[in-house]
C-alpha cells in the first residue's frame, strides 16, 4: 500500500516534471511575435501577388497552353507528401508498438496538419476560376481523379487534426493549472479545449481505444491521398507520367520528404525549446535510419521509374529521358538524385552522421531535393507532347515561373509555418502524458528488476 | 401560312416576331376606332394580346428538324436564353453522327482553316482550335503539313478526368466545354494526347465587345477569362445545316465533313458529297494515334502524291518538332 502511494507521488513528479519542461516554451512573448509579424508582413506581400493574379488571370504565371501545370501543382505534390509522415510515424510506428516514437509522435502531427491545410488552398491559387470552387461540389463527377484527392485530402487533414488533438486533451488538463504568467487569453483556451478533461481511468481507455481506431483509420487515408495524387498525372496518355508504379513510387518518396521536414523541426524544437532530455541524440539516430530506410525504398522506384523506359527508349520517352538525364534539365535532375537521395542514402550509413547537426543538414537538402524532384515530375513531360508545338510564341515552349508565381508559392510556405508555429508555441510540442508515462514504465521495470 | 414557314434557326423568330406584330396593329387599329379613349384601347389591345390566336396554328421546323404544329400564342419573339444554349448544346443534334476527314496530300499550309476558326470563335492569331503542324515521321520518310483540329474522341480523355463536367461529349459525336461551368483546373489540357485544347491565360481578345453577349455553349463565344476553349466542329453551324467554318475556309480541298450514318461526307472547297465508306476505304485512311484508344471522329487521308512543295531538307531536327 504504501509503495502504491510512494509511486503515486513518484509518477506525479515524473508528469510535474515533463510538464515544466515542456511547457517552458509554451509563452506569447516578444520573440513569438515579432516572428510572426515577420510572417504576416511576408504572407502580406504576397498575398498582393495574388491578387494580382486574381485580376489579371493566370497568365501573370509562366504557365501556358502546353505547359499548364507548373510550380503551383508541383508545391501541391510536395505538400501532399510531406503531410503523410504523420500517418507513418503514429500510424505504422505507433501500432508497430515503437515506444521511441512517443516524444516525436506530437511534432509529426503538427507537421502533417500544417501541410495538408494548405495543400488545398495551394490548389485553389492554380484555378483558372477560383469564383467557382463551388461547383467542385454541386457538379462534382466522381470519374474525376480531382473528386478522389478533395474527398481524401479533407478526410486526411481531419484525421490528423483529431488525431492531434485527443493526444493533446491530457496535457491541455494537466498543463492548465500550470500556466502561470501566460497570457489569460491562453490559460482560457487551455481551460476550454481540455473540455473537463479528469484523468479518470475510464477515460483514459476511451482515449486508447479512440487514437487506436484513428490510426488504424489514418493508414489507408493516407496511402489514399498520395496514390491518388499520383494519379492526376497517371491516368494522363503522357510519356513520363503514363506509368504504373506511380502510387508507390509517389509514396515512398513522400516519406523520404515528410522524414526529413520532422528531423529539421525535430532539431529546431531541440535547440530552441530546450528540449535535449526528451528528444535525444538517440532519437535523432533512430529516425535518422528511419530517413535512410525510406530513402533507399525511394531510390529502389527511381531505378524502376527510369531504368525500365530508359532500357527500351520508345521514342517519346527517349525525348523525355534525354531532357532528364543530358538535356536541359540534367543539372536540375542530378542534384536531386544525388544530393537529394544517393548521397544521404551514403552518409546515413554512418553512425556519426546521423549525430543531430549532420542529420538536419542531410535534411534540408533531402528536402529540397524533394521539392525539385516534384517540380522534376510535374513541368519536363508537357514540355515534349506527342504533337508538336508550332506557331506559338516563344514563351509558349518553355515555362520559366514568374515572380508572381514564386510569390503566391512562397505564401504557403509561410502559411505552412505559420501553423508549425501556432500549434508548437502555444502548446507543448512533446506529449507530457505520454512520455511521462513511458519514463514511469521504464522506472517501474528498473525497481522490478533490482528486486 | 406556308410561305411563313421559317427555315431555320434565329430567322424563324424574327419573321414570326414580324408576323405577330403587324396582326397585332392591325387589330389594335380595329378596336382602336371603337373605344373611346387611346389609353383604354392599348389596354385592351394588350389584353387582347394576350388572349389572342387561340386555336389559330402556326406549323414551325424544330431544331431536330422536324415540322410542328404549335400554338401561334404560344411562341415567343426572343433569342435563345443561356439556359437554352447549354441545353440544346449539351443535349447535340439528335440522329448524327459528325466526321471529319483530312486530305493531307492537298494541304499546301493556306492556313485559312486557322483564321476562319480564329475570326468565328474571336481568338487572336496563337490561340487555335484548329492548327496546322509541320510533320515528318522518320529521317527517310517526307515531312508534310497537317491541319490538327480536336479529334473529338469517342473516348476522350479530357472528358473523363473533367472534375465539374464542363467538357462532355455529345450523342451526335461532338466535344463541347461549357464556359460557364469550367473552373480552370486544366486537368483535361494535360490528359489530351492531340494538345487540342487552349486556355484563356488573361482577358480573351474581345472580351470588351463581346460584355453582354449571351453565351453559345456551340460557338464558344464570348471566350472567358480562366476557362478552357477547344474546337467544337462549328456546332453552331452544323446546327444551321452548314459545313463548319475550316472546313469551308480551305482553299485546297483538304477538309471532307459529314454524318457517319448517312456515310457521306461532302468537301468544303469543292462541295462534292462522296460516300465515307468508300473514300476512307480508297485511300488507305488512318487516325492519329490508334494505340491510345482514343478513338478520333477525325480520319486522315495519308499523304501520297503531295500536290505541294516542302523544303527538301529533313525537319527532324528543328527544334519545333520533338
Amino acid at each position: 500500500m504504501s509503495s502504491n502511494s510512494e509511486h503515486q507521488i513518484a509518477k506525479q513528479e515524473t508528469i510535474d516534471k515533463v510538464a515544466a519542461d515542456a511547457l517552458r516554451p509554451v509563452n506569447i512573448g516578444w520573440g513569438f511575435k515579432i516572428w510572426f509579424a515577420l510572417l504576416a508582413i511576408a504572407l502580406g506581400v504576397c498575398i498582393y501577388a495574388y491578387s494580382i493574379q486574381l485580376r489579371e488571370g493566370l497568365g501573370v504565371t509562366g504557365l501556358r497552353d502546353f505547359i499548364s501545370w507548373g510550380m503551383y501543382i508541383a508545391t501541391f505534390v510536395f505538400f501532399v507528401a510531406a503531410s503523410l509522415i504523420g500517418m507513418l510515424i503514429s500510424g505504422v510506428l505507433g501500432l508497430i508498438g515503437y515506444d521511441w516514437i512517443k516524444p516525436i509522435g506530437r511534432i509529426a502531427e503538427i507537421i502533417a496538419v500544417a501541410f495538408a491545410a494548405i495543400a488545398g488552398l495551394v490548389i485553389v491559387s492554380d484555378m483558372g476560376r477560383p469564383d467557382r470552387l463551388p461547383y467542385v461540389f454541386m457538379y462534382g463527377r466522381f470519374q474525376s481523379p480531382i473528386l478522389w484527392d478533395v474527398t481524401v485530402v479533407t478526410t486526411y487533414f481531419a484525421l490528423s487534426l483529431l488525431l492531434y488533438y485527443v493526444t493533446l486533451l491530457p496535457d491541455l488538463a494537466i498543463s492548465k493549472d500550470k500556466l502561470e504568467g501566460r497570457p489569460k487569453l491562453l490559460r482560457k483556451a487551455y481551460e476550454v479545449l481540455s473540455i473537463k478533461w479528469l484523468h479518470k481511468n475510464e477515460q483514459y481507455r476511451i482515449l486508447y481505444r479512440i487514437i487506436r481506431i484513428l490510426l488504424i483509420l489514418i493508414i489507408p487515408t493516407a496511402f489514399a491521398i498520395h496514390t491518388v495524387t499520383s494519379w492526376l498525372f497517371a491516368v494522363n496518355p503522357r510519356p513520363g507520367w503514363d506509368s504504373t508504379i506511380f502510387g508507390p513510387y509517389f509514396l515512398s518518396g513522400a516519406f523520404v520528404a515528410g522524414a526529413a521536414a520532422v528531423i529539421i523541426a525535430m532539431y529546431f524544437f531541440r535547440n530552441n525549446y530546450k528540449l535535449k532530455d526528451y528528444l535525444t541524440i538517440s532519437h535523432f539516430d533512430k529516425i535518422g535510419k528511419l530517413l535512410a530506410l525510406v530513402s533507399i525504398i525511394y531510390l529502389y522506384f527511381n531505378i524502376n521509374e527510369f531504368l525500365v523506359p530508359g532500357y527500351k527508349l520508345k521514342k517519346f520517352d527517349a525525348i523525355h529521358l534525354q531532357a532528364l538525364f543530358v538535356g536541359k534539365h540534367a543539372i536540375l535532375f542530378w542534384f536531386t538524385q544525388i544530393t537529394g537521395l544517393i548521397l544521404p542514402i551514403i552518409l546515413l550509413f554512418f553512425r556519426k552522421m546521423r549525430r543531430p547537426i549532420p542529420l538536419t543538414v542531410i535534411s534540408v537538402f533531402v528536402l529540397i531535393g524533394a521539392w525539385l524532384k516534384r517540380y522534376l515530375i510535374v513541368v519536363p513531360t508537357q514540355e515534349h507532347p506527342y504533337l508538336p508545338i508550332q506557331h506559338v510564341p516563344e514563351v509558349f515552349k518553355v515555362y520559366t515561373p514568374t515572380l508572381i508565381e514564386t510569390a503566391v508559392t512562397a505564401a504557403s510556405f509561410i502559411l505552412v509555418i505559420m501553423i508549425i508555429t501556432l500549434l508548437s508555441k502555444l502548446f507543448p510540442v512533446i506529449p507530457i502524458w505520454e512520455v511521462a508515462e513511458d519514463i514511469d514504465k521504464k522506472a517501474l521495470k528498473e525497481n522490478a528488476e533490482k528486486e | 401560312m406556308e410561305k411563313e414557314q421559317p427555315q431555320k434557326g434565329e430567322n424563324q423568330h424574327e419573321d414570326k416576331g414580324a408576323q405577330s406584330r403587324r396582326d397585332f396593329l392591325k387589330k389594335l387599329g380595329l378596336i382602336g376606332t371603337a373605344s373611346v379613349a387611346g389609353a383604354a384601347a392599348m389596354y385592351t389591345g394588350f389584353h387582347y394580346e394576350q388572349s389572342k390566336g387561340k386555336g389559330d396554328k402556326v406549323k414551325v421546323l424544330t431544331a431536330d428538324n422536324k415540322l410542328v404544329e404549335v400554338d401561334k400564342s404560344a411562341l415567343k419573339d426572343s433569342k435563345p436564353s443561356l439556359e437554352v444554349f447549354q441545353e440544346r448544346g449539351r443535349e447535340g443534334i439528335p440522329g448524327k453522327r459528325w466526321v471529319m476527314v483530312i486530305d493531307l496530300s492537298k494541304c499546301r499550309n493556306a492556313r485559312q482553316c486557322v483564321t476562319a476558326c480564329q475570326s468565328a470563335h474571336r481568338l487572336r492569331p496563337y490561340e487555335y482550335h484548329i492548327n496546322t503542324l509541320q510533320i515528318q515521321e522518320t529521317e527517310n520518310t517526307p515531312p508534310y503539313h497537317m491541319p490538327k483540329p480536336c479529334q473529338h474522341c469517342d473516348n476522350p480523355p479530357c472528358v473523363s478526368v473533367c472534375p465539374v463536367d464542363a467538357t462532355f461529349k455529345r450523342q451526335d459525336g461532338i466535344v463541347l466545354i461549357d464556359n460557364e461551368r469550367c473552373i480552370g483546373c486544366r486537368f483535361c489540357v494535360a490528359a489530351c494526347p492531340y494538345s487540342a485544347r487552349m486556355v484563356h491565360w488573361q482577358e480573351p481578345r474581345y472580351a470588351k465587345q463581346d460584355k453582354g453577349k449571351t453565351y453559345d455553349v456551340e460557338l464558344n463565344v464570348p471566350q472567358k477569362k480562366g476557362t478552357i476553349s477547344k474546337c467544337l466542329f462549328s456546332a453552331d453551324q452544323l446546327r444551321d445545316g452548314e459545313l463548319p467554318y475550316c472546313v469551308s475556309a480551305c482553299p485546297n480541298g483538304v477538309f471532307y465533313f459529314g454524318d457517319e450514318n448517312e456515310d457521306a461526307v461532302t468537301n468544303g472547297t469543292t462541295k462534292e458529297t462522296v460516300r465515307l465508306s468508300k473514300l476512307l476505304r480508297d485511300n488507305g485512311a488512318y487516325r492519329l494515334m490508334p494505340e491510345l484508344g482514343t478513338k478520333p471522329r477525325v480520319y486522315y487521308l495519308p499523304p501520297k502524291n503531295r500536290i505541294f512543295d516542302f523544303p527538301e531538307k529533313s525537319i527532324l531536327d528543328d527544334t519545333d518538332h520533338a
